[in-house]
């Protein structure tokens, strides 16, 4: 049982989980699966600024705070316990991209070569991760949700700004990875 | 209220507020939603969902997966919601669950694309944020810290931008 908890999961389990959240959420309280509200009710909480956008009772959200807060636990248990001892697999074209930029280090989820403390004091890192970070923040709420709001919820109830949306966030990664990434990470 | 009429994300454009409840719980109750996050942030970590890599074969049309995980996903919630509004389920709580139209506006084009560049450099999205920090990345707090920012500053320009 646990030998197959940490290999990693085939892509019709996950999905099939995530799909499941959405009618668990509905069911538990009525709750609307999404996640990048949050960041919202945080700057509502912490930095309301008297900007309308934010002057809301980001208490009665709090389910979706006590939510993330779960995933990092999550996030936790499952590297503390259930962690896959072989290596991530990497497509081989991509591998080869990447070690064009330096990046050789396969061995995290997270590339630590692009994502460190160390890294922050680089031009590419600190692109990377504070103008990355930024961009996420601004469009998701300029879009009214993310992945999880967007294309899992909004297309689950067959919502079809979500789908434009939805096209929209794979236009901009297409874009991003194959046309402007490469002269980021070439920094 | 006066401020609700110039409010362009109207409700139904947000998991903001589009749910509240008649009932009143102890905060405590909310325990149950961090236990499905917490079922959330362990599948995220075990099908590489939070991985960099993973991402970046997606926008390279190098894997199946990720289209393949957020493929289910979709159909699986489909069918429930397809489900619960058949079969009027109610919560556990015996409320009604209710569901509001999104309604179409420029943003969901521009903040949508946005997304979408920000996605393929940080290879998250705000979910797996909180996953990678759970899962050692201590440096994704920086990402998270400036998400917050851009939220931030979008809420303070918001009337300036075209919606």
């Amino acid at each position: 049982m646990i030998e197959t908890l940490t290999q990693p999961w085939p892509w019709y389990v996950a999905g099939t989980i995530i799909g499941l959240i959405v009618p668990t959420l509905l069911i538990l309280g009525n709750r609307h699966f999404g996640i990048s509200a949050n960041l919202r009710h945080m700057c509502a909480a912490c930095f309301p600024s008297n900007i309308p956008f934010f002057k809301y009772d980001w208490k009665k959200e709090s389910w979706n705070l006590f939510f993330i807060g779960g995933i990092l636990v999550g996030g936790i248990i499952s590297t503390q316990y259930l962690n896959s001892p072989d290596p991530v697999v990497i497509h081989p074209d991509l591998a080869k991209d990447l070690t064009q930029f330096g990046i050789t280090d396969f061995s995290g989820l997270v590339p630590v070569q692009l994502f460190s403390f160390d890294q922050l004091f680089t031009v590419r890192g600190l692109i990377m991760m504070v103008g990355g970070g930024f961009l996420v923040g601004f469009g998701t709420r300029y879009a009214g949700g993310c992945t999880s709001g967007h294309a899992i919820m909004g297309l689950s109830d067959l919502q079809w700004p979500s789908l434009v949306a939805t096209i929209c966030f794979m236009i901009g990664g297409f874009l991003m990875t194959n046309l402007i990434l490469p002269y980021i990470l070439a920094l | 209220m006066k401020q609700k009429e110039t409010d362009f994300e109207v409700r139904s454009l947000d998991t903001m507020c589009v749910n509240e409840s008649e009932l009143v719980h102890p905060w405590w109750y909310n325990f149950k939603y961090a236990a499905v996050g917490v079922i959330f942030g362990i599948v995220f970590i075990k099908a590489e969902i939070i991985s960099w890599f993973r991402i970046q074969e997606m926008f390279k049309l190098q894997s199946f997966h990720m289209y393949g995980v957020i493929g289910t996903a979709v159909v699986v919630g489909a069918i429930s919601v397809f489900l619960i509004k058949k079969l009027k389920i109610k919560t556990i709580h015996g409320e009604e669950i209710t569901f509001t139209n999104k309604k179409f506006n420029k943003g969901q084009v521009y903040g949508g694309l946005i997304f979408g560049l920000g996605w393929a450099i940080t290879g998250a999205c705000p979910g797996p944020l909180f996953a990678q920090l759970g899962s050692g990345s201590l440096a994704v707090i920086v990402v998270i810290a400036s998400a917050i920012a851009g939220t931030w500053v979008y809420g303070k320009f918001r009337d300036q931008l075209p919606h």
